[in-house]
């Protein structure tokens, strides 16, 4: 690791003023990425903005329709929140499913879509539930959100704030983990929402997160497995790795979309 | 039963260390003055060092000295040695290239050591090594093990095809001949896959020079202190024998890679001199999976020949095993000696023949990991006598029951001369406990959820208790394999036990500990085992081979009955009694048949004060040592069986069910027993199903993070059904055979025996991971559309 000003803001605007005059900055939030990366001499910004100490990006809210959750809620807190369990269980799960213990109390939703990584889960969840990307600059559709590998449309210093995660009629996610990592080898978010299906693939896009069209056309006759019989997702598009070829990986997301059309169908 | 003594499960005395955080490692220690260590290692597989140019990075912030291959021939340091001379069928020696501590010229694979930066702390050694100009002209780079010798490059000049030595073991004619009256022939090829050692304790070393004395010390994470002691000094020359002090702490796991004698620890001795401040360098991950040695890494052709009825009367063997970029310490032995003598199994086989051919490549060097030759060998005896009885459609236990030894000693064709077994028990026991004849229901009741279900066998043996010293000496080893041991009485009746074994993980303070208590009767409290540091302990050979009982045990043992005979002159003395009326049983010296007694504290404190010797007739003290030299290796045998449960889907395996019965003769501490029989299938297990070493084909190692590199988790694995049975070994005064590399060598062919069971066939290679098991189904359900 190289040497660095480390900086700890209490608020958004202070953590936003602080990104404007730091030169090469960097916000950490879990640092489950950027730190081992610094770690290992890799990244190496002159500047660390700590968003651990911000009171108000913490926190879970319910409404009616919604789930919002603080960016620097924590995964753990995240999969152990009765309101998200009740209002959107999927998004509980998903949270489970993340890392390990480690991981999931540290890591964040903030951290994990800023970042983007194409094996991530969270990104999957915010396509598939529609959700929208709430920063101290504006409000983003996860549609627009997520440009690629590591790519995001946040801009220089903006800093996410909160997500906001409309509730499903129906959501599953089914993950297959890389053997190693535990990260999505394929991981499958399907939502059945009041004016349409979505199914959102992460791990085997060479582009990161996209949605499986195919499937949610399919889908939104009926939403059952029923519905997905003779559907293969193509390869083309997809990664390739010592773990997973683009072949395995499209016949996992075929295999990963009917296992969360049925747990979602199953939760009634 | 004493209930510390040997056959008792005794708690480990140093698990309150070690899980309180209380267990002092190599990089727990630190010295006076001490500076840090960073390797500057090649990023290129293959290349030419044109020149090296460390002057800017000489006045970074904190940098003690810069030190390259060139300051070591300059200080006539010599290079590592591979300490196993193995001769090609032709009799010429195998090709040994140079294996300088710091590169001479030229890089063998990516993290071979191209120079050495000591500053004042890490990150400055860090700094300083990025500023560094290396001008390498880059070669191509030889990475496949079959292709090894059709390369156009040479990783060694000595070597010019890559071919370290084209070996054999056996009788080719008798072999051919079986082959040609043979009815049946099965053959198989096979991929032993690369495997990371993976301790939890990386690698590292302190190196510490006192000028006004003229003495080195080094703490090292060493399986052998001695050895590396005798190898530093004799063979590499950075210090005299007698004027180094190699201390070897606790050591938290090793598995073979901690026997080597590495580049790192002779640098930081050889530097501590040079920059008369200690140095300090300790492996991070990412180093340890560059450059420790790795395992495996074989391909192998086999062949088994069998007569009308179904016996086997022939196997035929050729292997090609990749050394990597050098010959590491103890490289030659494993897919040499520690392999093919090992091919008979527990098979009665009239012929075998087995060529090696060792090949360089630029990669990691390979050398021994926890099994070391004989799970390679039990993955191709039990793979391909599995294929033959499905081939004969007979049932696979019935097969190799059919075939099994029976009569001991048994002399196999390929040198070894098994001492004492009894197959038929271990496989009827473990076919009752897996419920073998139930598995049909099982399969079916897999199906109706639409999984595949198989099961799979593993009759292994391997040959441990290495070794005796005549024996290896003349199959080319550089030194001899028996232990040491001292007793130390004390006079309160305390006992310390130095031994030349050395414990990282395998619980020696309880079980060497229960011996001492079980024979001498003293409470196990009462003794402390001392190893691992050559100022305290005299020359021993280490923990390696599941010798530690075995050999290092049998030297305590031999050491204590000579405590006893001293202690009946002194109790004799005592109790103005003749000697030979003196008795010693459960803790007591007694006068045969009267109650004059004297108990072993008070004969060890009369041993010290001496009041009642005569000096010339008894000498005082109570302290004697012993060197045990094996009379023959032991046999430790077993069967697993592993039955599986595939999901055609995913590809994913879930090991259902795993039963060991295994041959360890007489067991020390039944717990620690088990948990080596754990640990052991874990690994292999993670070899079959998870770890795979990946180069590409440049030679940048792929799986170089755990990102990528898989390790057995609780998850993948079964709660274990761990059985035995007891043949007590001849060869050694304790009986014991061992038990440490057990799980490790028979695990990976029954786990692949069991997905192809479920399969339907044979083709899978390991690690076979969902994606690998999958494309192998598919195949399969093609397989059937056809049909």
């Amino acid at each position: 690791m190289y040497a660095f000003e480390y900086h700890r803001p209490t608020s958004v605007r202070q953590a936003a003023t602080l990104a404007t005059k730091a030169e090469d900055m960097k916000f950490i939030a879990g640092g489950h990425t950027l730190l081992p990366t610094m770690k290992q001499r890799l990244a190496a910004p002159a500047n660390l903005i700590d968003l651990g100490q911000i009171a108000e990006l913490r926190g879970i809210e319910r409404s009616a329709r919604s789930v919002t959750l603080g960016a620097m809620t924590r995964h753990a807190e995240v999969a152990g929140s009765a309101e998200v369990q009740e209002a959107i269980p999927a998004l509980a799960e998903m949270a489970e499913m993340i890392g390990d213990p480690h991981v999931r109390n540290r890591g964040t939703v903030g951290g994990s879509i800023a970042n983007n990584d194409p094996a991530a889960d969270y990104p999957a969840a915010c396509i598939a539930l529609g959700a929208t990307i709430v920063t101290n600059k504006r409000k983003i559709a996860a549609d627009d959100f997520f440009q690629g590998l590591f790519d995001t449309a946040l801009e220089e210093g903006e800093i996410i704030t909160k997500v906001s995660f409309p509730v499903a009629q129906k959501a599953a996610y089914a993950k297959f983990r890389n053997p190693a990592s535990r990260y999505a080898l394929v991981g499958v978010f399907v939502a059945k929402r009041a004016s349409d299906v979505r199914v959102a693939v992460t791990g085997a896009g060479s582009n990161g997160v996209f949605r499986w069209t195919e499937a949610e056309e399919a889908l939104k006759g009926r939403f059952g497995t029923k519905s997905l019989e003779g559907l293969s997702a193509s390869a083309d598009g997809l990664n390739s790795d010592i773990h997973a070829d683009a072949t395995y990986r499209a016949h996992l997301i075929g295999v990963m979309t009917r296992r969360a059309v049925q747990a979602a169908t199953a939760r009634g | 039963m004493n209930a510390t003594g040997i056959g008792a499960p005794v708690r480990r005395k140093e698990d309150q260390r070690f899980v309180t955080g209380q267990g002092r490692y190599v990089d727990d220690f630190n010295r006076p003055g001490q500076a840090y260590a960073y390797f500057l290692r090649s990023p290129h597989a293959h290349a030419n060092i044109l020149s090296i140019d460390t002057r800017a990075a000489k006045e970074m912030p904190g940098v003690v000295d810069i030190l390259t291959g060139e300051d070591l021939a300059a200080d006539k340091i010599g290079g590592l040695i591979c300490g196993w001379m193995i001769h090609s069928k032709d009799g010429t020696p195998m090709k040994a290239g140079p294996h300088p501590a710091l590169a001479q010229g030229k890089v063998r694979y990516v993290g071979d050591h191209v120079a050495v930066v000591i500053a004042e702390t890490l990150a400055q050694a860090k700094d300083a090594a990025e500023a560094i100009a290396v001008d390498y002209e880059v070669l191509t780079a030889v990475v496949e093990t079959a292709t090894a010798t059709q390369a156009k490059t040479a990783v060694h000049d000595v070597a010019p095809d890559n071919t370290v030595f084209n070996w054999h073991l056996g009788d080719k004619a008798a072999t051919d001949a079986a082959f040609a009256r043979a009815k049946h022939v099965t053959t198989i090829d096979l991929v032993n896959n690369r495997l990371v050692p993976n301790p939890m304790e990386p690698r590292a070393a302190l190196g510490e020079y006192d000028v006004g004395t003229d003495n080195y010390t080094l703490y090292t994470t060493s399986q052998n202190p001695h050895v590396a002691r005798l190898v530093l000094s004799a063979f590499i020359g950075v210090a005299p024998e007698h004027k180094l002090r190699v201390i070897a702490p606790d050591v938290g796991g090793g598995f073979g890679s901690k026997i080597f004698i590495y580049a790192e620890e002779t640098v930081c001795v050889w530097a501590a001199k040079r920059v008369k401040r200690p140095v300090k360098w300790t492996s991070d991950r990412t180093e340890a999976f560059l450059a420790d040695a790795h395992g495996r890494d074989h391909v192998t052709h086999a062949e088994l020949a069998m007569d009308e009825g179904g016996k086997i009367i022939g196997l035929r063997v050729h292997t090609i095993a990749n050394l990597g970029a050098y010959l590491s310490t103890f490289s030659s032995s494993v897919p040499t000696y520690l392999y093919a003598p090992l091919l008979s199994g527990q098979y009665d086989i009239p012929a075998i023949y087995c060529e090696v051919d060792g090949v360089y490549t630029n990669t990691a060097p390979v050398d021994a990991y926890r099994g070391a030759g004989r799970p390679e060998a039990t993955f191709v005896v039990e793979r391909i006598v599995e294929k033959a009885a499905r081939e004969l459609g007979q049932d696979p236990a019935k097969f190799r029951k059919r075939n099994y030894i029976t009569q001991f000693p048994h002399t196999t064709p390929v040198i070894m001369t098994y001492d004492t077994g009894d197959y038929h028990a271990s496989m009827d026991k473990a076919l009752e406990e897996a419920d073998y004849r139930n598995f049909g229901k099982r399969k079916r009741e897999s199906a109706r959820n639409g999984k595949l279900r198989g099961i799979g066998f593993s009759s292994y043996i391997e040959a441990c208790g290495i070794a005796p010293s005549q024996a290896v000496g003349s199959l080319g080893a550089g030194v001899g394999l028996w232990e040491s041991a001292e007793v130390r009485v004390n006079p309160t009746g305390s006992v310390e036990v130095l031994t030349g074994s050395h414990s990282h993980g395998q619980g020696h303070e309880t079980t060497f500990a229960q011996l001492v208590s079980d024979r001498l009767g003293v409470p196990i409290d009462n003794v402390s085992i001392v190893h691992g540091d050559t100022d305290k302990v005299q020359f021993g050979m280490g923990t390696y081979g599941s010798r530690s009982g075995a050999v290092g045990m049998s030297a305590i043992a031999k050491a204590i009955d000579k405590v006893i005979a001293k202690g009946k002159k002194v109790a004799a003395h005592v109790l103005e009694a003749a000697e030979s009326d003196i008795e010693f049983k459960d803790g007591k010296f007694t006068v045969a048949g009267t109650d004059k007694s004297l108990d072993f504290a008070s004969t060890a404190l009369q041993a010290y004060i001496a009041h009642k010797f005569s000096g010339q007739e008894l000498e005082p003290g109570l302290k004697e040592g012993a060197f045990y030299d094996p009379t023959n290796f032991t046999f430790p045998a077993g069967v697993h069986i592993c039955e599986v449960e595939i999901d055609p889907d995913t590809g994913v395996t879930k090991i259902d069910r795993w039963t060991a019965v295994d041959d360890f003769g007489v067991i020390i501490n039944p717990m620690i027993v088990e948990g080596q029989v754990h640990g052991g299938i874990a690994q292999g297990v993670g070899q079959a199903l998870l770890e795979g070493t990946v180069y590409d084909k440049s030679g940048q190692l792929v799986t170089a993070s755990y990102n990528d590199y898989c390790m057995p988790r609780a998850i993948d694995l079964p709660s274990f059904q761990v059985g035995m049975t007891v043949t007590p070994c001849p060869s050694n005064p304790l009986g014991i055979k061992g038990c440490g590399e057990a799980g490790a060598i028979a695990a990976p062919a029954a786990v692949i025996n069991a997905i192809t069971d479920a399969l339907g066939h044979e083709d899978i290679t390991m690690p076979a991971t969902p994606q690998n098991v999958w494309r192998a189904a598919q195949k399969n359900a093609t397989k059937l559309a056809a049909e």
